[in-house]
């Protein structure tokens, strides 16, 4: 495990932010670490750079413990929190270049990062005048800079358009192709699940849900849904006929999938009641929705 | 050692296009040329003085200057300076996740701060002697050439960068914790005031407020030994000045256990 913490907590006064938290970060993984806003997603990441004092608990990155071997365990993350830490009075280039010389990192390395994160042409200009955007991606190149085997980033693609998501995600994924660790918070499961192969779903400081990318998906029970003429007249008529009905809208009506040849039952049911069946398949619920599910459950 | 001396080069990379670096430069140039200008314009006053004594009225204007008001208030600006950077760029933390102490991180950026008063202080003592000679040289009826003051004003400076380092300290812990401007900046200007009114008072406890001592430092700089007007002697180790020491010392250590505590927003 790169990350391992146990029982981890953290109050801001009397207010307890992280409940007994207790990740477990696979080397070579992404891990895509979800919640809605003010879930304690920050605080967890403040606590796994020792910017935060732990409360309960203990952290263990890369097999060490945390507060006792703190520089060694640091020089091998590159971390991005919340909004980029930028000097605006410096162009884009001399942040790299500030960093670089507090890490020891050659100036051919900065060029290089400026390239990988395209501010090539913006290197000279004021990072004052930096787009939201742009801001965000010298961000990322600051935390690559010390090429870290583990990248902590919290909301990395806030502020990119729909282009810039893309080529972040495709330059974690290629990172972590060359064996690095990516933990990535996000309040949106869209945006992760593209490239996550670990999840981990924290609300109100507790983990509701820690595993792969698949057990997610298999958590997610596969339902038919059926797109009628009448969605309120078919419901009834299913559960007189001993249907269970999980769901319905204007449009469709969900019953949990048990095997192929029940959705040809139905149909036929349906069909042969004077019914018009417009569509019938297999349907996942999207993550999304078994995010919200999660996360609201409780 | 290492990652002391690359956070204080770190230090001077960022800061180095900011007012706070570049006030240690303009304000002794400033001063000093406004000096100049005043002794130039109204040399007839100075000619039949004693070369001394034009040393000494001439340096005056620059360090009465800077003993009452402007030390004090440089000093609560650049100690606001150098923390401001890091609220205003929201670095605290990327600083503090650096694979650098948290000791090396915090007592070089003091310890710069300290660096552009020293700088600031040099300077004013080198454009004081050249500016002085140079009215030797474009008035030649002025006698600066003929007397040596660089030895004094050396020590009456260096006594002054002593006497300001109590004030430095606590300002540097309070606009290290405190974001916005106005609380240490107000606090200063207050505390500032109030020195120069107690110093100038000589009220005799004065020597115990910090924020009196760059103007305690002027008064007491000449040692009282009666001796020919010849023989002026700069009592550098006053107790003001061990006091000023004492605060710098005992601030600095505390603020590095608060710093050390402290979460980082």
């Amino acid at each position: 495990m790169v990350i391992k913490t146990e029982g981890l907590s953290f109050s801001f006064g009397a207010q307890q932010v992280v409940k007994s938290l207790s990740l477990q970060v696979p080397a070579g993984s992404i891990y895509g670490f979800l919640g809605p806003n003010g879930a304690g997603k920050t605080t967890t990441i403040k606590m796994l750079l020792n910017l935060l004092k732990t409360g309960e608990g203990s952290i263990h990155i890369f097999g060490q413990e945390l507060q006792s071997n703190r520089i060694n365990i640091l020089s091998q993350i590159g971390s991005l929190i919340e909004q980029p830490a930028i000097y605006h009075h410096l162009t884009g280039k001399e942040n790299l270049m500030n960093r670089a010389l507090l890490l020891q990192v050659s100036e051919q390395r900065v060029d290089e990062m400026l390239k990988l994160v395209q501010l090539t042409n913006a290197a000279g200009k004021k990072a004052g005048q930096y787009s939201l955007g742009m801001k965000q991606r010298l961000g990322i190149a600051l935390a690559l800079l010390s090429d870290p085997k583990l990248l902590i980033l919290d909301e990395p693609t806030n502020g990119l358009d729909p282009n810039g998501i893309i080529e972040i995600r495709e330059l974690l994924m290629r990172l972590v192709a060359g064996g690095k660790t990516v933990f990535i918070s996000s309040h949106l499961l869209a945006e992760i699940e593209k490239m996550a192969t670990h999840v981990g779903i924290i609300n109100n400081g507790k983990l509701m849900f820690q595993g792969t990318i698949h057990d997610l998906q298999n958590i997610n029970q596969p339902m038919i849904r059926i797109e009628v003429d009448n969605t309120v007249d078919a419901a009834n008529f299913l559960k007189r006929n001993n249907f269970t009905v999980n769901d319905i809208n204007h449009d469709h009506l969900y019953v949990p999938f048990i095997s192929k040849q029940q959705i040809g039952d139905i149909n036929t049911l349906l069909v042969q009641n004077g019914m018009t069946v417009f569509s019938i398949n297999k349907h996942h619920k999207d993550l999304e929705q078994l995010f919200l599910d999660i996360t609201q459950s409780n | 050692m290492k990652g002391f001396l690359l956070s204080f080069r770190s230090e001077f990379y960022k800061t180095r296009k900011t007012l706070g670096f570049w006030g240690a430069i303009i304000l002794p140039v400033l001063i000093s040329s406004l000096a100049f200008v005043a002794v130039y314009t109204k040399s007839d006053n100075f000619v039949k003085m004693p070369p001394m004594g034009q040393w000494i009225q001439f340096s005056m204007i620059g360090l009465g200057s800077m003993g009452s008001l402007l030390l004090p208030i440089y000093t609560i600006f650049v100690a606001y300076s150098v923390n401001n950077v890091e609220h205003k760029a929201d670095t605290w933390k990327t600083l503090f996740s650096l694979p650098i102490s948290r000791w090396a991180v915090y007592s070089a950026k003091f310890l710069y701060a300290l660096f552009l008063l020293f700088l600031c202080l040099t300077l004013f003592v080198v454009f004081n002697v050249a500016f002085g000679n140079l009215l030797s040289v474009v008035k030649p009826e002025l006698k600066f050439n003929e007397y040596h003051i660089e030895l004094l004003l050396i020590q009456v400076y260096y006594k002054l960068l002593l006497s300001a380092l109590g004030i430095l300290s606590i300002q540097f812990l309070l606009s290290l914790l405190w974001a916005d401007f106005l609380k240490p900046m107000g606090l200063g200007f207050v505390a500032t005031i109030t020195g120069v009114i107690l110093a100038s008072n000589n009220w005799e406890y004065s020597y115990l407020f910090p924020y009196a001592h760059p103007m305690g430092a002027i008064k007491s700089m000449v040692k009282n030994n009666n001796g020919p007007a010849r023989m002026l002697e700069i009592d550098i180790y006053t107790k003001d000045v061990y006091v000023s020491l004492i605060i710098a010392v005992v601030v600095f250590i505390a603020g590095y256990y608060i710093v050390q505590r402290k979460s980082v927003k």
